[in-house]
């Protein structure tokens, strides 16, 4: 199949008009599966001024099957675990519901849409999300913390 | 011991022929294609317990041939029973051959009057309308579950009818309402089909909400509401695939009506993963990202390999026995057929619907497990998890610890001295009387205060604990005790093929004549089987003057049933001699089965049966 293909044009789009906040490159040249993205913490939310990296992984199957996303830096936030795979959950990249039109870019703005807004309903980490419902103040304050901390 | 006949006098009040001719059957049911009807027959004749009696009494079902699978025991245990049951059902079978499609509204009217438009759709002779009316969600106004039909005559109270389905019927079944509905609303079959299963084959509902809003039903369904064109692949100039990116003029295209077009070799890679990886059918949608349009059949057809539109179609067949009510997979390891029947979750409490495959297996139609009269699925539930929770640890618990006079937690002694501390409740108590610790006096390491009222109070509250065990036990053991029985009765079985052939060549007997020996072997499972689910039954009834008359008839068949458990250990060389006695037996055993069941079945639909549970 085409994937290569597709995989090299969507890198291309993405590297030369980069969406806000987000820069990828491949983590091994030689390797097009494996993405490195460069995210800005967007602003107006705890993670603003941090930089995360996040790992990107297309399947061979790709783009019949999602990608995965997973934070190497460490992040205070309900959708992402708080281990060291730092996975993410995306209602866009669970195989029934994507759809091989769908797109990285889109992929990753929605990820970064999500540092923005979290959706506790949806949470990996339950405590989090209980905390980010009932005392946001204290879970901007954690979350900062460990922004400055791990993403600076 | 009292003599069979005997018996058949003082038991002969329970039996139930008497009311059966009250209710004319109301459902038609004569519309089975032949060739579930030939199989039908074959597989009652195998399974018929008395193949003698049985024949006469295949007799008007053999002319009629519209009965679905009745039980196997049903025709032939009627001949038994009651000697009026074969010139009334003769009668009332003409009767019911007269029953015409309109009769059928016409009775559904008297249920209520919304139903009458609805039934007289389905009389358009759709082959599979009859049973639709059976199962939709309508069903609260009764349609299925109607006293008339389920007890109708010649089905005993235990019975209910149903039908057993094979994979072409049920595709057979869609497809006729898929016509229906597409003659209705106009659409395409391909889109009318979607719409069933977006609607979950609610055809009536379906069709109000299209009638009130048809763009936003449609829109919902993941249809559109643009039905021009035809599906075919085609080149577009200057077109690249989004997913692939491959471009070129000569690149084969395909779109459906919502106009997301990618190239072929993509669709089709796309449909193969969903089908053959997800197990996905009837909710297939379009590539596009964000597109919600439904991949309809016409499309699927044109892009994939026919073993995938096999595993497509099957994948369909199976949403549709899921989304109806009134089917269910027969659960054997396997098999392949469905069944139909019309009885509700609601009814579950008042009738225990056990019907009976092709593939020989019965099972409930409620809850899927092995049959289980004649105790109601809820029942059986609480039954087999607290069988789960307690038989294994009961015995012990019972033989080696005493309870908490407080508290009532359950405390092992392991030796030492006779001063209790309950660890949870901190209560202090004498191991012996069970009495305060503090009344003891000095009277410690030996007691002797018998007389003491906190001890007799706390000694009589440990005898309540004890004996809702001990009555637990009693019931458990004797179902364990039927459930193990009919593992070796069932070993037996398998070694009665061989006896019989041992018993041709010994006793000149033919083949024929030898087939007693897996009939009774068939009883005798059936009836340990019933007589098992009876000990759980009796485990939740509350006594009444019923309860004695269902002991009796428990008792009868237990009577019955070991003493031809017994008979059939005996060596071959005198199973030959034994054949009329083991064949009397056999046909006294499922006649007192008929009788017990009949019996429970009655009462339960009556809510004549009080219980000790809330359920």
């Amino acid at each position: 199949m085409g994937s290569q293909k597709r995989i090299a044009k969507e890198l291309t789009e993405l590297t030369e008009s980069p969406p806000a906040g987000i820069m990828v490159e491949l983590a091994d040249e030689a390797n097009l599966y494996e993405w490195k993205v460069h995210m800005e913490g967007p602003e107006k939310s705890p993670f603003h001024n941090g930089k995360f990296l996040v790992k990107l992984s297309l399947p061979t199957e790709y783009p019949f099957k999602p990608p995965t996303v997973s934070f190497a830096t460490k992040i205070y936030h309900p959708n992402v675990t708080n281990d060291d795979k730092g996975s993410m959950c995306l209602g866009m990249l669970r195989a029934d519901e994507w759809k091989p039109s769908s797109k990285i870019s889109a992929v990753l703005q929605f990820a970064r849409q999500l540092l923005a807004e979290p959706m506790p309903d949806d949470a990996v980490e339950g405590r989090i999300a209980e905390q980010y419902k009932n005392d946001r103040a204290r879970y901007e304050e954690v979350a900062r913390e460990w922004t400055r901390k791990h993403a600076c | 011991m009292l003599h069979e006949s005997e018996l058949n006098s003082i038991k002969g009040k329970v039996t139930c022929d008497s009311s059966l001719l009250a209710y004319p059957r109301q459902l038609c049911r004569s519309d089975i294609t032949p060739p579930i009807t030939r199989k039908r027959k074959a597989a009652e004749v195998d399974n018929d317990p008395l193949p003698k009696a049985a024949t006469k009494a295949h007799g008007p079902r053999h002319a009629t041939s519209d009965r679905p699978a009745l039980s196997k025991h049903s025709s032939a245990a009627t001949e038994i029973t009651d000697n009026r049951a074969s010139p009334a059902s003769s009668a009332s079978q003409k009767k019911r051959d007269l029953v015409t499609p309109a009769t059928t509204t016409a009775s559904m009217d008297s249920d209520d009057d919304f139903m009458s438009d609805v039934s007289s759709q389905d009389d358009f002779g759709m082959q599979a309308s009859d049973n639709d009316s059976l199962g939709e969600d309508f069903g609260d106004l009764d349609a299925g579950f109607d006293d008339k039909d389920i007890f109708g005559h010649k089905r005993k109270p235990y019975e209910v009818e149903f039908k057993v389905l094979d994979p072409p019927d049920i595709e057979n079944e869609q497809l006729g309402q898929v016509n229906e509905v597409c003659a209705i609303l106009g659409l395409p079959p391909e889109s009318a089909a979607i719409l069933l299963r977006f609607g979950r084959w609610n055809k009536e509902k379906l069709i109000e909400s299209y009638m009130e809003h048809p763009e936003k039903t449609l829109e919902d369904a993941g249809l559109g509401t643009n039905f021009e064109g035809t599906a075919k692949t085609e080149t577009v100039p200057g077109f690249m695939c989004d997913i692939c990116c491959e471009d070129g003029d000569d690149l084969e295209t395909y779109a459906m009506r919502c106009g997301h077009r990618f190239c072929v070799d993509c669709y089709r890679h796309y449909l193969g993963q969903k089908i053959k990886e997800e197990g996905e059918a009837a909710r297939i949608q379009c590539p596009g990202d964000g597109c919600n349009r439904i991949v309809d059949s016409k499309s699927l057809d044109l892009l994939v390999t026919d073993d995938l539109k096999e595993r497509y179609r099957e994948l369909l067949t199976r949403t549709y026995v899921d989304d109806k009510e009134n089917l269910r997979w027969c659960p054997a390891p396997n098999c392949k057929y469905a069944v139909d029947c019309g009885v509700k979750n609601r009814d579950l409490h008042r009738i225990v619907p056990t019907v009976h495959c092709f593939c020989k297996h019965e099972f409930c139609f409620g809850c899927s497990l092995s049959d289980h009269q004649p105790t109601p699925c809820t029942l059986v539930k609480m039954w087999l998890q607290k069988c789960e929770d307690d038989s294994e640890t009961a015995n012990w618990i019972s033989a080696n610890t005493k309870e908490c006079p407080r508290c009532m937690s359950t405390i092992e002694k392991n030796g030492g001295c006779n001063h209790m501390t309950c660890r949870k409740c901190k209560h202090e108590f004498c191991w012996m009387c069970m009495g305060l610790w503090s009344e003891h006096g000095t009277s410690w390491y030996n007691c002797n205060r018998y007389e003491e009222k906190s001890g007799s109070d706390a000694r009589s509250a440990q005898a309540k604990s004890r004996s809702f065990l001990e009555r637990y036990l009693h019931y458990y053991n004797r179902y364990a005790n039927h459930e193990q029985s009919a593992k070796l009765d069932k070993d037996l079985y398998l070694k009665t093929e061989k006896k019989m052939t041992s018993l041709q060549s010994s006793s000149g007997l033919s083949w024929i004549e030898v087939q007693f020996l897996d009939t009774a072997s068939q009883a005798l499972q059936q009836c340990r089987q019933t007589l098992k689910w009876t000990y759980a039954f009796a485990f939740y009834l509350a006594r009444n003057n019923l309860t004695e008359i269902f002991e009796d008839n428990q008792k009868d068949l237990e009577m019955a049933v070991e003493s031809l458990s017994e008979m059939f250990e005996k060596p071959v060389s005198e199973l030959a001699e034994l054949k009329v006695d083991i064949l009397d037996k056999t046909a006294y055993c499922t006649k007192r089965r008929v009788i017990l069941l009949s019996d429970t079945a009655e009462n339960l639909k009556n809510g004549e049966w009080s219980f000790n549970v809330e359920w």
